[in-house]
């Protein structure tokens, strides 16, 4: 199991770097997540989106469709990618510590 | 350099050759052989190796050894590469990563040698060395990254002129036939609309919006060699509004060639429209369905009409998340001109329509089933037509004038 180190903290990750285990996700958890985002100023739009993935994640159990991520945040596409480089599914869900989005070829 | 050590090959990789008994037995015979291909990429990487060692295994057990998912990306690209794992990657460390990328292939697979020497380069450099000329998305395949090796490869690919395809639930690279190119069937410019689209939508292409994938897929003619109407989500294929055109010198040659024209040609004629009394083809233009099955075997005699198009079909797939379904008619006959417009403005109503409705890894194809042609008709604001409906209706019991028809 690959692990992820930053600073004093240490992580079970997968492969790509989700957390093993999405239930010990906390704010500060997201920020040492955003790090391997090349991210390191979590502004208040960054936490918009992060926030707004968890709580879907907590209330339905599965990351949201792309097009409802934009609608209830506000933000357009570009916008999310602007804010995070890799995109919603590798980025911000990672962030916000939702187990892997499943892949499709 | 690190990285540089840990994929090229070295003398003891190459002489490191897995044995692989089950995997030999697809060496023999004439045909082409992707075993022989893997076996000859072991000279320059070390990556195959491994390769032919898993897939040996997997053979053995009947049991697949890659993982499923993984999502590796580039910056600023939410598809274009699709990550793939060994579960075994102790045993095999060569594809313990092994990921694929997809580049965007020229409208209608027209490449320089040169070109293909810098992909080529670019890869052996960065990756396994192996491709897959090409997927059936029609993308350039290279087979087996690195995640630390995407980076680099993807800047290469960029700075020689390429650039990734689409994978995930993004607008997938849209992929034609060689058309006017090379074939003169093609009703219409069909590697001309395929670029133009390629470069409007890459945004959809690059950025996964959708509930699930979309592909657009354009074929010249009706015999469709992209086999658009069995696999894209949205299928242009060329075709014509008039009759037939004919020459009946040219008829008699292949006639006087030996082409039995009774039995070969209008004996297959699906809809019967043609006739033959032994020294001219009568055609009935108005009974053709544009299967191209004349056209084919009197290629120096018939061509298509002058007034040419294409028709738009909407909805195929191959089977994943359900099974397979085949394109239904959407536009009877678009004309040249106006192609370009009309698909622009029907795949942001379809797309709008999806989005809003779609439930997530639902193809277009599934939504039409789910809600009924009616109301997708309704959503993207088209009329019903004739075309639409694959064979008249059959029950006696319903009269046409009960539902608002003619009595």
């Amino acid at each position: 199991m690959p692990e992820f180190k930053v600073g004093e903290h240490t992580y079970d990750v997968d492969e790509d770097g989700f957390l093993t285990n999405p239930d010990i996700w906390n704010r500060d958890v997201a920020k040492d997540l955003a790090t391997t985002e090349q991210i390191t100023d979590m502004t208040d739009n960054h936490w918009k989106v992060v926030q707004y993935l968890r709580d879907y994640y907590v209330q339905f159990g599965v990351a949201p469709m792309v097009r409802k991520v934009c609608k209830d945040t506000g933000f357009k596409l570009n916008e999310i990618y602007d804010l995070f480089p890799s995109g919603p599914a590798n980025g911000a869900c990672k962030i916000a510590g939702l187990p892997k989005p499943t892949g499709c070829v | 350099m690190e990285t540089e050590e840990r994929i090229v090959a070295s003398p003891e990789d190459v002489n490191r050759k897995p044995e692989t008994p089950l995997l030999d037995q697809l060496e023999q015979g004439p045909w082409p052989s992707f075993v022989k291909e893997i076996k000859s990429a072991t000279q320059t990487s070390k990556m195959p190796s491994d390769l032919l060692g898993q897939v040996e295994l997997s053979y053995r057990e009947k049991q697949g050894h890659w993982k499923h998912g993984g999502i590796v990306g580039v910056r600023g690209y939410g598809g274009g590469v699709i990550g793939r794992y060994s579960d075994d990657p102790e045993k095999f460390p060569g594809v313990s990563q092994f990921h694929t990328i997809r580049v965007n292939q020229p409208s209608g697979w027209f490449y320089s040698s040169q070109a293909l020497r810098t992909l080529c380069d670019i890869w052996e450099r960065h990756g396994s060395g192996l491709t897959n000329m090409h997927g059936t998305t029609g993308d350039v395949v290279l087979m087996g990254a690195t995640t630390a090796e995407l980076e680099p490869t993807f800047n290469e690919l960029t700075a020689a002129g390429f650039d990734l395809g689409g994978s995930g639930s993004a607008m997938r690279t849209p992929s034609c036939c060689v058309g006017e190119g090379r074939c003169e069937w093609s009703c219409y410019d069909t590697m001309k609309l395929c670029n133009d689209l390629t470069q409007q939508y890459q945004d959809e292409i690059h950025r996964p919006p959708f509930p699930y994938k979309f592909k657009i897929k354009m074929s010249g003619c009706p015999n469709d060699c992209v086999a658009s109407a069995a696999r894209s989500d949205l299928a242009i294929i060329g075709t014509w509004k008039d009759s037939i055109q004919q020459d009946d010198a040219a008829v008699a040659q292949h006639a006087a060639e030996g082409v039995d024209i009774q039995k070969d040609v209008c004996d297959r004629c699906p809809t019967h429209a043609m006739d033959w009394d032994g020294r001219r083809l009568t055609i009935r233009n108005e009974d053709c369905v544009r299967c191209m099955h004349c056209i084919n075997v009197l290629h120096k005699a018939l061509r298509p009409g002058k007034e040419q198009g294409a028709v738009i079909l909407v909805g195929a797939k191959a089977p994943i998340i359900q099974g397979a379904l085949l394109a239904s008619v959407l536009i009877p006959f678009v004309p040249k001109e106006e192609l370009h417009e009309t698909v622009t403005e029907l795949v942001s109503r379809i797309w709008d329509f999806w989005g809003e409705y779609g439930k997530n890894r639902e193809r277009v194809g599934e939504l039409i089933q789910r809600v009924g042609l009616p109301a997708f008709l309704d959503g993207i604001g088209l009329d019903p037509v004739p075309e639409m409906v694959a064979a008249p209706r059959d029950n006696p019991y319903i009269y046409a004038h009960e539902t608002g028809g003619e009595k």
